[in-house]
């Protein structure tokens, strides 16, 4: 926020510097950028709430986005989705109740050519099928468990 | 730096890689980049530094290719004097097969790898704004210099007033990329022309411009991905386009507004500012004149909206992305009230090299009202999906079959998407509409920024339609209530097809509020949400139809209704 002079302007720089350090933006770090930028609560609260790109939810272990934007809707990503909601009981846009998976739903990745497309922890899966994708999220999840209980 | 130092690190640069005979470059796009070519990367290095050519072979990652789907591309460069290097290019090269790859340099290629250079999909193409994308590390500006790249911004500063570089860029025909096809010179001319006093303004302390530029990288479109692309691959050319129109319109400050989901390009747009800045580019007093100009990126955070120019101003401003009423246009009234100037990636890519070689140049490509060529993200139900750059006027037929290679798998051609959500659906009849502005928006669609989608005969454009509608619906801003309310509602009824509960009246009134969603809207969002519900009506009304509840009648009307609705059919 200083290399913007404390400016009104920065405000969405600053929530993408604070969702980049916290993973998500919390009431605490949402009030504490309207102090240093004056700007009133609810201009913070409704610029982070009208962008997609900013989350207010904590998210789980591991996150994986899939794409439904037009060129993987087209070959089938509904169908990852379906498939991952049913294999983890969890609803698109929303966590596990371990805390260990987020699926969430994205407007096109980018990557368009390789549809239909699936993130998963930032690693691109392209020409993703259920079962690959299904396989894959498990590799991290199992991955990630003993790591979790040591810690 | 001056023109000749500019001169100097161009040779320099060219001869430290002609001492190289070879070169063997990587594609980094975001196609190959998922497909694992960073292990490509280090394993054909890896297997250089072993191997007897070490020393004589230059291993670099450049930007996309275009071939996406075969990724990752590979292509073995071989310097020939005075001519351009003999190339071979492999596909779906992985890290197993580096050290077959480097011992074939300088023999025969690795036949199963090949890739035939002389298929349509490469031979159909004209690249203008993709010309260096694939052949330079994007990520060093001496490898854009050796290219022959910022001579334009040498050119018109040293050579040209603001006013003659508008005139180029007028006579040259560009219009803009972004989608409505605006001529760029006369916006160029307009924000010249342009009062910074005329209305009121509240530029913040330590920006100093009374007009600004703006390079709209905002790319929203689900299915698209040429700006991303071009910022990944070339971003010095967005850079220079930039610059040249800052002098030309007389501001001093730039901004890119990337979106946040394109973290590589952000990331590579930034090394090449600084990398500008560092040899006199950019910041004050360019090459030693009296121009200052400094570029600034600004991240979009998941927003369509955006995309239009007055909310991509509020959002730059710090503020929820909400557009408003024009005029004032953004050209007299923008940026913190300033005459701001608002173009496409694409369209600052082409800025360079129509200065570097004539807008008669330029206006020779292309068909009568729209010049040069466009990049489109070719993707969906076609076997060569990827990046394409083609001539105006090309018809869709030869895109979705030449280059695109027709459709896999032995279905049947259904429909071309063109422009995302505001666009339309193309059927098979008019294949071979030459493509420009004009013509698309004449069949319901629009040019757009540059997604053409492919649909084979198991598509079902109902639910397409629904697909977008439900898109405009989410990103609605929800300022202005035909908009807000009308997408819901037509949402509301499609999804009314898809579950068996229509009736004519609901097609009666689908048509209806598409009129009026269409014609009451504040900004482009609005006014173009209905095109795909509309296209898909015009031309494969028969689906909808179909659809319909088997009786006919709503819940509860009277036979009334259902004569009324059925006559108005008739
Ligand atoms: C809803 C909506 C979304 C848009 N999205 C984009 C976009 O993603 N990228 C873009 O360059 N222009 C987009 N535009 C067009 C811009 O408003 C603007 O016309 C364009 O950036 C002007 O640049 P040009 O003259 O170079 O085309 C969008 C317009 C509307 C109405
Ligand atoms: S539509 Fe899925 S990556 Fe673009």
């Amino acid at each position: 926020m200083r290399r913007y002079g404390y400016q009104g302007h920065a405000l969405i720089e600053a929530l993408h510097t604070a969702q980049e350090a916290f993973g998500y933006l919390d009431d605490f770090t949402l009030r504490y950028i309207a102090r240093q930028l004056r700007l009133p609560y609810s201009k913070v609260y409704g610029v982070a709430t009208f962008y997609n790109y900013f989350t207010l939810k904590p998210q789980g272990a591991h996150v994986c986005v899939v794409c439904l934007g037009t060129a993987c809707y087209i070959k089938g990503s509904p169908e990852l989705v379906s498939a991952l909601e049913s294999a983890y009981k969890v609803k698109a846009g929303s966590t596990t109740a371990d805390n260990a998976l987020s699926l969430l739903v994205a407007r096109c990745v980018g990557s368009c050519a390789l549809a239909p497309v699936a993130v998963l922890d930032g690693e691109v899966i392209g020409k993703a099928t259920p079962a690959v994708l299904l396989e894959r999220v498990q590799q991290r999840l199992g991955a990630a468990q003993p790591a979790e209980v040591a810690s | 730096m001056n023109f000749e130092e500019l001169t100097q690190l161009a040779e320099r640069e060219r001869a430290a890689q002609h001492a190289m005979p070879f070169q063997i470059h990587v594609c980094a796009g975001t196609g190959c980049h998922a497909a694992g070519s960073e292990m490509v990367a280090k394993a054909l290095e890896g297997e250089v530094a072993r191997s007897t050519l070490k020393g004589k072979v230059l291993v670099k990652c450049v930007g996309c290719r275009g071939l996406c789907a075969s990724g990752p591309i590979v292509e073995v460069e071989q310097q020939q004097p005075n001519a351009e290097p003999a190339s071979v290019l492999y596909a779906h090269v992985r890290p197993e097969d580096a050290p077959e790859v480097v011992r074939s340099i300088g023999g025969e290629p690795v036949e199963r790898l090949f890739l035939d250079t002389n298929q349509p999909f490469f031979t159909r193409q004209l690249k203008i704004v993709l010309e260096d994308c694939g052949k330079i590390d994007p990520e060093r500006i001496e490898d854009y210099i050796a290219r022959g790249g910022y001579r334009a911004l040498f050119k018109v500063l040293d050579e040209m007033t603001p006013s003659e570089v508008i005139d180029e860029i007028t006579h040259s025909g560009l219009r803009g990329r972004g989608g409505a096809g605006f001529p760029t010179g006369l916006k160029w001319a307009t924000v010249a022309k342009a009062n910074p006093q005329r209305y009121p303004t509240y530029v913040p302390p330590g920006v100093q411009s009374q007009k600004f530029v703006i390079c709209n990288g905002d790319e929203g479109d689900p299915g698209a991905f040429m700006d991303r692309s071009v910022m990944e691959g070339d971003p010095h050319r967005v850079l220079e386009g930039m610059i040249i129109a800052g002098y030309a319109v007389g501001a001093n400050q730039g901004y890119i507004y990337v979106r946040a989901e394109y973290p590589l390009a952000v990331k590579r747009l930034r090394t090449a500012i600084r990398q500008a800045q560092r040899v006199g580019l950019l910041g004050n007093n360019i090459a030693g004149t009296a121009f200052s100009f400094n570029i600034d990126i600004r991240l979009g955070a998941g927003a369509f909206v955006c995309g239009e120019e007055t909310a991509l101003i509020a959002s730059i401003e710090g503020g929820r992305g909400l557009p408003r009423p024009r005029p004032p246009y953004p050209a007299e009234y923008g940026l913190w009230g300033c005459p701001t100037l608002i173009n496409n990636v694409e369209t600052l890519a082409n800025i360079a090299p129509i200065i570097n070689r004539g807008a008669a140049w330029f206006a020779s490509i292309g068909t009568a009202k729209s010049k040069g060529t466009k990049v489109f993200a070719l993707t969906g139900q076609v076997k060569n999906t990827g990046l394409i750059e083609v001539p105006m006027g090309i018809t869709l037929r030869e895109i979705v079959f030449d280059i695109g290679g027709g459709i896999p798998n032995g279905r049947k051609f259904k429909a071309v998407q063109t422009g995302g959500p505001s666009g339309g659906c193309i059927p098979e009849q008019y294949l071979d509409t030459p493509v420009d502005y004009e013509s698309l928006t004449a069949l319901g669609s629009i040019m757009g920024s540059g997604g053409l989608i492919v649909m084979d005969d198991s598509t079902d454009m109902v639910e397409v339609a629904r697909f977008f509608m439900e898109f405009c619906m989410e990103e609605s801003c929800g300022k202005c209530i035909p908009c807000r309310a009308g997408t819901a509602q037509i949402h509301h009824i499609l999804t009314k097809f898809q579950t068996g509960r229509a009736t004519m009246r609901d097609l009666r009134l689908l048509e209806e509020l598409c009129d009026v969603v269409k014609h009451a809207s504040l900004c482009g969002l609005g006014q173009s949400a209905p095109n795909p519900v509309l296209s898909t009506l015009r031309y494969f009304r028969h689906e909808y139809e179909a659809k319909l509840r088997s009786d006919g009648y709503a819940y509860g009307h009277a036979n009334g209704a259902a004569e009324e609705a059925l006559s108005h059919v008739q």
